[in-house]
């Protein structure tokens, strides 16, 4: 089922839920919703649902509007970050309670809720209530019953967020294999940004009820469209400094406290000129070096893989990764490389990317 | 020194013992007032006369044990108050429990005008003592007394109007009660019931009743035993044995004309607690779990 929200909008007095939002969603496309806490994802994923009402907007589904068509008639199926399993019903009744509403036949009610219990691993659970099930398990009962209606429309908000970090993963690529096999539409809240862009098509990133953008993850990485956007994907996020881009014997030069480094000319070329603008350097673009702009060790933390240090160039600090066993300490005097073969310029006032 | 242990270990051991004895001492002794009443009653209804704890015939001597308290059983209009103090109660426990599990839900979930000075409104009208609205609530009974057939059910002098009473002065704390179980629950299964195709009645009843049943068997006991115990309401609004209750037919005993029969009071008493009684018995499990919290979970 194609999604379009035209101009959706939330609001509750002077609280903004939504703000304005348009996208469109393909058949059988996977989107995320990503965003911090508070910006909407939730509220959104309602609206489509029609538990809320919007404010002001539309809601297409198939390029029909369906403001006004209630939740039972929109053939969506939902899962939710509690679970919100039926307590006092057992594992079947929660699975059958969409196909009992339909007035589905006993026999062939029976028949698909065993099919999906078995494909989520849970047909041996059948007789048990929620209260008896382990966190993952009445997360699969959860998708189960979603899926059980057969629905056009998936809807995810934050499903694998109470679960524990091993479990978040295999979920994770469960949900995504269902997702292809059984070619659903699906959206997918979520504030944790790996779970976003491992998992979808493409990502909607959101903040204070306004899209920010909405493309697909390796785009969103490589080419953010704002400030907010280049900060909020990735991790450890994109180191900023406040630069001014010259032109110096032909080469384009970043330059603030601390740095100065030279730049692609095809990136360099949009930000000459205008004054002070901010630059963006992904950690892994960034390495010791015998040579550089330098600056003392301010944090040292051990990841396992890598080490994650913090420097401070002049009045910034500088994120970056070290192989682990450098022996350094907080105090040190180190030199730094910058690749600036991909570095992002934004506007500081308009905060909108200078380059895309 | 290992004996030395040894006892220091034993020590310790008896001095726990009696520590987390002592609770129970203290609940034993201060129940024997209790249970001293308790054994007075039941004495009493089936003697004579007592002295001090003991039952004593005509001469004074230990003994007389007689059945003439109980004889108020054969009266047929004990079985008469009796049915209508069960009617009073039933009245309580389905008008209550419906309204206010309606009210409740509504106040809790639907956002509409008025809804914060209706809250406040209730609450306010909770804390009016029953004394202070009998003159104002005989006038509207002897209004809807008026009304044909409406009148005959409802209105003064009848035991609906007196339940009407009661369903009404107890409404306040009802509504507040399931409100704020329903306020307790989760907004996602609502909409998970609403997504899964079930309209709003049916969620109502098929999802969310279900978890407001400890709550709701609260209610209607409380209620249950406010409406059997109902004494100044059916005392005020009715007249005559036809219509009045097991309270109030017990107050008759201790007249002021003659000397109150204290045996035979115990025995109507005792009666009247008997369905109270028995009924804790049965449901003391379930009325525990209510404060255990039984709301959650729901295995
Ligand atoms: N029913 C409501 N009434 C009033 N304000 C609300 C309501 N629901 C949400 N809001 C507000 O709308 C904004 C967006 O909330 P929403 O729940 O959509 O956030 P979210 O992105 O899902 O956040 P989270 O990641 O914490 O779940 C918040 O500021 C919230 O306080
Ligand atoms: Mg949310």
């Amino acid at each position: 089922m194609k999604v379009e929200l035209v101009n959706l909008t939330k609001r509750w007095g002077d609280v903004v839920g939504a703000d304005g939002i348009n996208l469109t969603i393909e058949h059988g496309e996977f989107v995320a919703f990503l965003g911090p806490s508070g910006c909407g994802k939730t509220t959104t994923l309602l609206m489509v649902a029609g538990i809320y009402k919007p404010t002001a907007g539309e809601i297409l589904f198939d390029g029909k509007v369906v403001n006004a068509v209630p939740p039972k008639d929109r053939n969506i199926g939902m899962v939710f970050q509690s679970y919100a399993l039926y307590p006092h019903m057992t594992v079947f009744q929660n699975i059958s309670y969409p196909l009992k509403l339909k007035k589905v036949p006993k026999e062939e009610m029976q028949k698909r809720v065993q099919r999906v219990a078995d494909m989520m691993g849970i047909g041996h659970l059948l007789d048990r209530k929620p209260a008896q099930l382990s966190g993952g398990q009445q997360q699969r009962v959860a998708l189960g019953r979603a899926l059980v209606k057969e629905p056009q429309l998936l809807l995810f908000d934050e499903p694998l967020s109470n679960l524990d970090a091993r479990l978040r993963l295999s979920m994770r690529s469960e949900i995504k294999r269902l997702q292809i096999d059984l070619g659903i539409t699906s959206i997918y809240v979520t504030h944790d940004q790996v779970e976003a862009m491992t998992m979808a098509d493409r990502v909607a990133v959101m903040k204070d009820g306004k899209l920010q953008a909405f493309s697909p993850p390796d785009e969103l990485y490589e080419r953010p469209k704002t400030l907010f956007v280049a900060g909020f994907v990735g991790n450890p996020p994109m180191n900023f400094f406040d630069v001014e881009v010259v032109i110096e014997n032909g080469e384009y030069h970043a330059r603030g406290v601390g740095i100065d480094l030279v730049v692609p000319a095809e990136r360099g070329e949009k930000a000459v000129g205008r004054g002070k603008v901010i630059m963006g350097v992904r950690p892994e673009h960034v390495s010791l070096a015998d040579e550089g702009a330098s600056g003392v060790i301010n944090i040292v933390e051990p990841l396992g893989r890598d080490d994650l240090i913090d420097v401070r160039i002049g009045e910034t600090d500088v994120q970056l990764l070290v192989e682990p066993g450098l022996g350094l300490r907080i105090g040190d005097h180190v030199k730094l490389h910058f690749d600036t073969e991909n570095v992002q310029f934004f506007d500081p006032d308009t905060e909108k990317s200078l380059l895309w | 020194m290992t004996t030395t242990t040894f006892e220091v270990e034993a020590k310790s051991g008896l001095w726990r013992k009696i520590v987390s004895a002592l609770p129970y001492v203290a609940l034993s002794i201060s129940i024997i007032p209790i249970l001293v009443g308790y054994y007075w009653v039941i004495i009493a209804t089936f003697s004579y006369r007592t002295e001090g704890l003991f039952p004593v015939d005509a001469n004074g001597n230990i003994g007389g044990f007689t059945l003439q308290n109980w004889q108020f059983l054969l009266d047929p209009q004990i079985w008469r108050v009796t049915l209508n103090s069960f009617l009073i109660a039933i009245g309580m426990v389905i008008g209550v429990g419906f309204l206010s599990t309606l009210t409740g839900y509504a106040l809790s979930r639907m956002n509409f005008r008025g809804r914060k000075g209706f809250l406040g409104l209730t609450l306010v009208l909770h804390a009016f003592r029953p004394e202070l609205l009998l003159i104002a609530i005989f006038q509207v009974l002897l209004f809807i007394a008026g009304i044909p057939l409406l009148g005959k059910v409802f209105g003064f002098n009848t035991v609906g109007g007196v339940a009407l009473v009661m369903v009404a002065l107890e409404l306040p704390l009802g509504i507040w009660l399931m409100k704020g179980f329903f306020d307790n629950l989760s907004w996602d299964m609502e909409r998970a019931a609403l997504i899964d195709g079930a309209s709003r009645f049916r969620v109502w009843w098929e999802i969310i009743l279900p978890q407001v049943k400890p709550g709701l068997a609260a209610l209607a006991i409380f209620n249950f035993i406010a409406g059997w115990n109902a004494y100044l309401i059916p005392f005020t609004f009715t007249i005559g044995a036809k219509v009045s209750n097991l309270s109030v037919y017990l107050n008759q005993f201790s007249g002021d004309t003659s000397p109150t029969g204290w045996n035979q009071v115990a025995a109507v008493g005792l009666f009247q607690l008997l369905p109270i009684l028995i009924f804790f018995i049965f449901t003391q499990e379930t009325l525990l779990s209510i404060y255990g919290g039984g709301a959650k979970g729901g295995t």
